[in-house]
C-alpha cells in the first residue's frame, strides 16, 4: 500500500515536472549510451585484430630488415634490405619449415580493355598461398616452371578482379601493368578488409622472379614470411633463422643484428598493446561523458531541493512520516534512473551495432559493460535525489515549510 | 478526563542571545473536545506560533503540550506524524498547496497517507471541495485559482479526513466577506454536527463572533480568555 501510493505520487511528480524528469533521464541516457558504444568499439577493434592475427595462424614468422632501437622493424630506410638469397638460405638450412615466402610489392595501374585500376603488384614464391593462407576462387596457382623462369602470369585479388572484369571470368585473359602484359591464371577468394580498414584483396600476385625482372629490376625483397610445420617449434625456428641471417649478412657475434625475426605471438602482443591504448582512450572519453552526465543529474537534483523542501514540509504537515516521503523520492529517483538507463542501454547497443557493422568489427558486449555505467548513473541519480530529500524529511515540518 | 489540548507553561524562543525573540512567553491553556476557539491579537503576538505547536508542526522551547493527556514531547517524529495524520487538520496562513497539482489531488493527499483507496479518496475529496463551494474546479491547479479559492482548497484539505481538531490560521484572510461568512458557517456546522474541535486564528471580530471562546494574545502571552454565546450558523 505504502509502496503503491509512493509509486502513484512518483508518477504524478514526474508528470508535474516533465522538464526536470526529462533532463535527469537524459543525463543518465547519454552517459550510459556513450560508455557502451565507446567500449564496444574499442573491444571490437581489439577483437578484430586478434581474429586477424589468429587467422594468419600460430605458425607464421617473418623476417624484416631494421635495427632495434631505431623505431622498430622497417623504420630506417638506410638499413640493408633482404634479398632472394636470404630466403633461399633459410629454406635450405632451417629444418621444420612448411614454406618460405619472400615478398616484394610495388604500386601500379592494371589495365584490361577500357578498365584500369590502381593496385599493388606483389611478387612472391609458390609458398605464398600456404604461408599466408590464400585460397583460389578460380583457376590455378603458378607452376614450378612459371615460377622458375619468371613467366608473365598473375593471380588476381578479389577486388582487382571485380574492378577490371566485373562478373566476367578473367582466367585466360591478358592484363597490362605498365609496359608488361600478364596472363591471368587464377583469382583468390576474398578475405575482406583488415583490422585497420585496409582492403586485403586489392593486389595482384605474380611470381617473384617475374616481379624482380620486369618490375623492380632488383633482387631485393621487403620481407620474408615463414611458416613452421609445427607451431610449437616456432621458438626454435626463430633462433635458427636468426643464425642463418647473421651468416648471410656477415655479422660478427658482437654486432647488433640489422634485421628482426618475429613470430605471431610477438606480433600479437605488439598490436595488442596498440589496441589496448586505443581501448583505454575510448574508455576515458566515455568516462568523461558519464561524469558530465552525472554532474547534469546532480545539478538538476540540487536545484530542485528548495522546491522539494517545501513540498516535503507540506507532506509532513498533513501526516506523512519521514519514511513515506523518502519512499516516494527514492522510487522517483530509481524510476528516472531506470528509464534513462534502459533508454541509454538501448541507444548504446544500437550505436555499437551500427558502428561496429560499419567498421566491420565484431560486436563484443557483456553484462559488465552494460551494467557498470548504468549502475554509476543510477547511483548518481539516486544519491543526489535521495540525500537532499532525506535531509528535508528530518526537519520539523514548519522549518521545511518556511524554506524559500 | 484530560482536556483534548493542554499547554502548560509553553515557551517558544526564536534565535539566540541578543537576537532572541520570545514568540510565546509561558502559555497555559486548556481546550476541551468540541470547543470552537478563536485566537486574536495584534500581528506578531504569537498566534501562529501557538497554533503550530498545537498542530505538532513545531516543538516548544520549554513547557509541555499534552494531546489527550499524552505529553507530545515524548513522541518521536513518526508518532508525531501519525498524530497529525489521524487527528489533526491544518489550514496554513499561506495555503501551502502543492504547486502544479490539481485541487482534487491536493485535497486527496491526506487520504493517501491514511491509506484510503483511490475511488473512495476521490469521492471524499470531491465532497470536501463541494463543501467549500469549489465544484467544477477540481482540475484547476493553485496557479489557476484565486487567493480565496486556494484558501478554500486548503480548508477542504484540512476537512477531508474528518479530523478531531481543525487548526486554521486566518482561514478567511483572503476571502471577501460574503465568502468569509459562508466558510464560518461551514466551520460552525462541522463543529456542531460532527463535534470537530476548531482552533482558529483571526484578526476580524466578525469571524471571532462565531466562536464560543476567544483568546487574546499580546506579546506572547494570553491576556484575555472569554467565553461567549456563538453567533448562529446563519450567513
Ligand atoms: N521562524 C522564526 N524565526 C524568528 N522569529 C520568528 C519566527 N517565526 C515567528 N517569529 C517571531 O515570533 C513572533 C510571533 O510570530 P507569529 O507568527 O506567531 O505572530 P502572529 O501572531 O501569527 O502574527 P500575524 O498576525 O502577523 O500572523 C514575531 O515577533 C515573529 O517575528
Ligand atoms: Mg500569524
Amino acid at each position: 500500500m505504502i509502496v503503491w501510493n509512493a509509486v502513484q505520487q512518483t508518477l504524478r511528480q514526474v508528470r508535474r515536472n516533465p522538464m526536470r524528469s526529462a533532463l535527469t533521464t537524459l543525463g543518465i541516457l547519454i552517459g550510459v549510451a556513450a560508455v557502451i558504444a565507446m567500449i564496444a568499439l574499442g573491444r571490437g577493434a581489439a577483437a578484430r585484430v586478434n581474429q586477424d592475427l589468429a587467422g594468419l595462424g600460430q605458425n607464421l614468422l617473418f623476417v624484416v630488415p631494421g635495427t632495434p632501437g631505431q623505431g622498430g622493424p622497417g623504420a630506417a630506410a638506410s638499413v640493408r634490405s633482404l634479398d632472394v638469397a636470404d630466403a633461399a638460405a633459410i629454406a635450405r638450412e632451417v629444418d621444420g619449415l612448411a614454406g618460405v615466402a619472400p615478398l616484394v610489392s610495388r604500386g601500379g595501374v592494371a589495365v584490361y580493355g577500357g578498365a584500369s585500376w590502381r593496385t599493388s603488384i606483389t611478387g612472391s614464391s609458390g609458398d605464398y598461398l600456404t604461408v599466408l593462407k590464400w585460397k583460389l576462387a578460380r583457376g590455378r596457382a603458378f607452376s614450378e616452371a612459371e615460377l622458375r623462369v619468371g613467366a608473365p602470369v598473375c593471380v588476381l585479388g578479389h577486388t582487382v578482379h571485380r574492378e577490371l572484369f566485373g562478373a566476367v571470368d578473367p582466367v585466360g585473359a591478358t592484363i597490362r601493368v605498365g609496359s608488361v602484359s600478364f596472363r591471368v591464371v587464377g583469382v583468390f577468394a576474398a578475405k575482406g578488409s583488415s583490422s585497420f580498414g585496409q582492403d586485403q584483396d586489392d593486389f595482384i600476385y605474380v611470381p617473384l622472379a617475374t616481379h624482380q625482372r620486369r618490375i623492380t629490376g632488383s633482387r631485393e625483397v621487403a620481407m620474408i614470411f615463414l611458416s613452421a610445420a609445427d607451431p610449437d617449434a616456432s621458438g626454435r625456428i626463430k633462433t635458427d633463422v636468426e643464425a642463418v641471417m647473421r651468416t648471410q649478412r656477415r655479422l660478427q657475434p658482437t654486432d647488433t643484428p640489422d634485421f628482426f625475426v618475429r613470430d605471431m605471438k610477438e606480433a600479437a602482443s605488439m598490436v595488442g598493446s596498440i589496441t589496448s591504448v586505443l581501448t583505454s582512450l575510448l574508455a576515458a572519453i566515455a568516462a568523461i561523458s558519464l561524469v558530465v552526465g552525472g554532474i547534469g543529474i546532480m545539478n538538476i537534483m540540487l536545484v530542485a531541493v528548495s522546491e522539494r523542501t517545501r513540498e516535503i514540509g507540506i507532506r509532513l504537515a498533513i501526516g506523512a512520516r519521514g519514511r513515506d516521503v523518502l519512499a516516494q523520492f527514492l522510487i522517483e529517483a530509481i524510476a528516472l534512473a531506470a528509464l534513462g538507463g534502459i533508454a541509454g542501454i538501448t541507444l548504446g547497443l544500437g550505436l555499437s551495432l551500427v558502428a561496429t557493422s560499419q567498421l566491420g568489427l565484431p560486436l563484443e558486449i557483456d553484462a559488465v559493460l552494460v551494467l557498470l555505467p548504468f549502475g554509476f548513473s543510477a547511483a548518481v541519480g539516486v544519491i543526489f535525489g535521495f540525500f537532499p530529500a532525506r535531509k528535508a524529511a528530518r526537519m520539523n515540518p514548519i522549518d521545511a515549510l518556511r524554506r524559500e | 478526563m484530560a482536556p483534548l489540548l493542554a499547554l502548560d507553561g509553553v515557551t517558544k524562543i526564536y534565535g539566540r542571545g541578543e537576537a532572541a525573540v520570545a514568540a510565546l512567553a509561558g502559555i497555559d491553556l486548556e481546550i476541551a473536545a468540541g470547543e470552537f476557539v478563536a485566537l486574536m491579537g495584534p500581528s506578531g503576538s504569537g498566534k501562529s506560533t501557538c497554533l503550530n505547536i498545537l498542530g505538532c508542526l513545531d516543538v516548544p522551547t520549554a513547557g509541555e503540550y499534552r494531546f489527550r493527556g499524552v505529553a507530545v514531547s515524548r513522541l518521536d517524529r513518526d508518532q508525531l506524524a501519525l498524530l497529525r495524520r489521524h487527528y489533526l487538520g491544518f489550514v496554513f496562513q499561506g495555503f501551502n498547496l502543492l504547486p502544479r497539482t490539481s485541487a482534487l489531488e491536493n485535497v486527496e493527499l491526506p487520504l493517501v497517507y491514511r491509506g484510503v483507496g483511490g475511488r473512495e479518496r476521490r469521492r471524499r475529496a470531491r465532497a470536501a471541495l463541494a463543501a467549500v463551494g469549489l465544484e467544477g474546479r477540481e482540475r484547476h491547479t493553485p496557479a489557476q485559482l484565486s487567493g480565496g479559492q486556494q484558501q478554500r482548497v486548503a480548508i477542504a484539505r484540512a476537512l477531508v479526513t474528518d479530523p478531531a481538531v481543525v487548526l486554521a490560521d486566518e482561514p478567511t484572510g483572503n476571502v471577501d466577506s460574503a465568502r468569509a461568512h459562508e466558510l464560518m458557517a461551514l466551520l460552525v456546522g462541522l463543529n456542531r454536527e460532527r463535534g470537530i474541535t476548531i482552533v482558529m486564528v483571526t484578526h476580524e471580530a466578525d469571524m471571532a463572533a462565531y466562536a464560543g471562546r476567544v483568546l487574546t494574545f499580546h506579546d506572547g502571552t494570553i491576556v484575555g480568555d472569554e467565553r461567549q454565546a456563538p453567533q448562529g450558523a446563519a450567513a
